[in-house]
């Protein structure tokens, strides 16, 4: 890795805790070939024909948010079977699980439970332990867009909101992000001073999951305030501005081989994955003149949901493996 | 001065600026808001706390109920091993944690027809326990003497629960409404045609719990909650004497008593005469 792409990663750790990217500003910021990039692009009239040409032709696939959703809708589904038809393949929620017998631990329910109760025994160390290398080996918060059953529910409220937005009949509020990092300490505290898990009260990931596995309750009514919230007033509120489980992947994702990787060479820089992204700071790289290299991996607070893949016209966001290439 | 100070800042300023700064304080105070809103709907989560003093039914082997509350996942892997459905998931207006399990042991009481007190061993925060950590205390009375023998498999090579602690004991609460201090008998299903829960009974299939409403009773004395008693000598109905020297029929609790509720799930009348006491301890 060069200095600058180290000096990018550590910029997008602050990024993850609600920082604004860093912008290239000094010429030594940006590597020599990615400057040679930047300088052709400029008023470069082929690059005009080429961007025509390119919207044309371009195909837009649904690839990776089809397999994102079927991946997410048959976890879920096997939780919900392995209770309602005795199949027991994964049994529990997404809080805590059994896979064929094995323990799974959500990492920040079991943070949760470790600061409120202070100890924390074998079942529980095995299951988060489990849980923490394979969402390290996945990509972090790869959790929250191929797992996490209230990112669907937000993900088509989403949709209502920028169809009403488009007509002129909301606008997207928007928030601080360094919220986020706000309740993430300010629920851990409350864990280890009260003795209680009071975020697990009002976690939709929770909630929801087990309104799936055991019937929906009352607490159903708190995930449709969020979701009617981030429909009328501000885009994906929860998932951008507070949801602690998201930042407890994000940290856990900063060295997953999992990202998503932009090339500069190809990019036309119109921005179309900032619109479609859940978390456009961390596409920030992608603005005329930003890259600091040719290639770039997007940071810790990628979801790599693969919308913004989708999405490019010229293919200069896809999925990467780090160090894949090599041992192939 | 301080007016000239002003007037310079502004003209130094460009009108965009003034705008974003706007933007920004607005930004600012709805970030505010959210953090109000969100906090706001968290402090429901303290309502288990308060409530607290409310005692309800936690499934076998449950710490005491702040270390239980705090060390729960929410996950109900508990529910999921129960052959009888005894454990349910609290919802929000409960009082007793979002998702946090307990038993209504009216509806359904935990007659351990999984035969080893499988909720415990799903339990993956030792939330549910065989053993308490050492520096949990056991508090007085609710140690169980010894482990209890489940009478169901009474003739195993190991008859016993792997439970050390009570989580409740029954207690005649109404013994004038007892058909056995009436001297009543009790013929036909306790409980009506339509109740829903389920028992298992070992004359009829020691696998496979069956509804009560689909096993009758006809007896001369009602001892209905010493007949189903899952646990060997926690209730036998005795002899008594009233004050005024009369002799009567009356259910009596002894030690062994875990608190499961089966006793308070059987009871033919409306309400229960004998209920359970959630998490309270053997006083001798």
């Amino acid at each position: 890795m060069s200095d600058l792409l180290k000096r990018r990663f550590v910029d997008q750790i602050k990024v993850l805790f609600g920082q604004p990217p860093a912008k290239p500003t000094k010429p030594e910021d940006i590597s020599p070939a990615a400057q040679k990039i930047h300088f052709y692009k400029k008023g470069n009239r082929d690059l005009i024909e080429q961007k025509l040409h390119a919207r044309a032709h371009a195909e837009h696939g649904n690839k990776w948010r089809n397999r994102r959703w079927a991946t997410l809708i048959l976890a879920n589904l096997l939780f919900v079977l392995s209770f309602a038809l005795d199949i027991q393949i994964l049994e529990g929620a997404l809080t805590a699980s059994r896979f064929v017998g094995f323990h799974l631990i959500d990492l920040n329910s079991a943070l949760q439970v470790m600061l409120a109760h202070k100890h924390i025994i074998n079942n529980l160390l095995i299951g988060t332990g489990t849980v923490l290398v394979l969402w390290v080996l996945l990509g972090g918060r790869s959790f929250c867009s191929w797992v996490c059953p209230y990112h669907l529910l937000a993900e088509w409220a989403e949709k209502i909101h920028v169809f009403l937005a488009n007509k002129k009949l909301v606008t997207d509020q928007t928030m601080d992000r360094r919220l986020r990092t706000v309740f993430w300490i300010v629920f851990a505290l409350l864990a280890l001073a009260t003795g209680y898990t009071v975020f697990e009260a009002i976690s939709p990931t929770g909630i929801v999951s087990r309104a799936l596995i055991y019937g929906p309750g009352l607490a159903m009514l708190w995930v449709l305030a969020l979701l009617f919230f981030e429909v009328f007033f501000s885009r994906r509120a929860w998932c951008r501005y507070a949801c602690p489980i998201g930042l407890t992947y994000g940290v856990v994702g900063i060295f997953s081989p999992v990202r998503i990787k932009y090339t500069l060479d190809g990019c036309f820089h119109e921005g179309d994955c900032r619109k479609v992204c859940l978390v456009p700071h961390v596409l920030d790289t992608v603005i005329k003149g930003r890259a600091v290299d040719t290639e770039v991996p997007i940071g810790p607070d990628c979801t790599r949901c693969g919308l913004c893949v989708d999405t490019c016209p010229t293919g200069s966001l896809s999925f990467e493996i780090k160090g894949l290439q090599k041992l192939l | 001065m301080s007016d000239n100070g002003k007037e310079r800042q502004t003209a130094a300023t460009p009108a965009v600026s003034i705008a974003k700064r706007q933007t920004n304080r607005r930004r600012a105070l709805r970030t505010i808001l959210l953090t109000g809103g969100v906090l706001g709907a968290a402090a429901s989560g303290f309502l288990p706390l308060v409530y607290a003093q409310k005692k309800r039914l936690r499934p076998p082997g449950a710490l005491d109920e702040k270390d239980f509350l705090s060390s729960c996942i929410k996950c109900g892997q508990c529910v999921q091993v129960c052959p009888v459905s005894a454990i349910k998931l609290a919802d929000l207006v409960d009082g007793m944690g979002v998702g946090v399990p307990y038993i209504d042991a009216r509806e359904q009481a935990c007659d351990f027809s999984c035969d080893a007190v499988q909720c415990i061993l799903a339990c993956p925060t030792g939330s549910l326990t065989y053993h308490k950590p050492a520096f949990l205390p056991v508090r007085e009375g609710a140690a169980l003497a010894k482990k209890p023998i489940l009478l169901a498999k009474e003739q195993d090579a190991e008859p016993t629960l792997n439970m050390h602690e009570r989580i409740g004991v029954a207690r005649l609460v109404r013994p004038e409404a007892c058909l056995a201090v009436q001297g009543k008998g009790f013929k036909g299903q306790t409980r009506g045609p339509g109740f829903k829960g389920r028992m298992r009974y070992m004359d009829v299939d020691r696998w496979k719990p069956i509804k009560i409403a689909d096993h009758p009773y006809d007896v001369a004395e009602c001892d209905l909650c010493a007949r189903e008693c899952p646990i060997k000598g926690a209730i036998s109905i005795e002899t008594v004497f009233a004050p005024d020297g009369t002799q009567r029929k009356s259910p009596v609790v002894h030690e062994p008593c875990v608190g499961c509720g089966v006793c308070e799930m059987v009871c033919p009348v409306e309400p229960a005469a004998i209920v359970i006491e959630a998490r309270e301890v053997w006083k001798a």
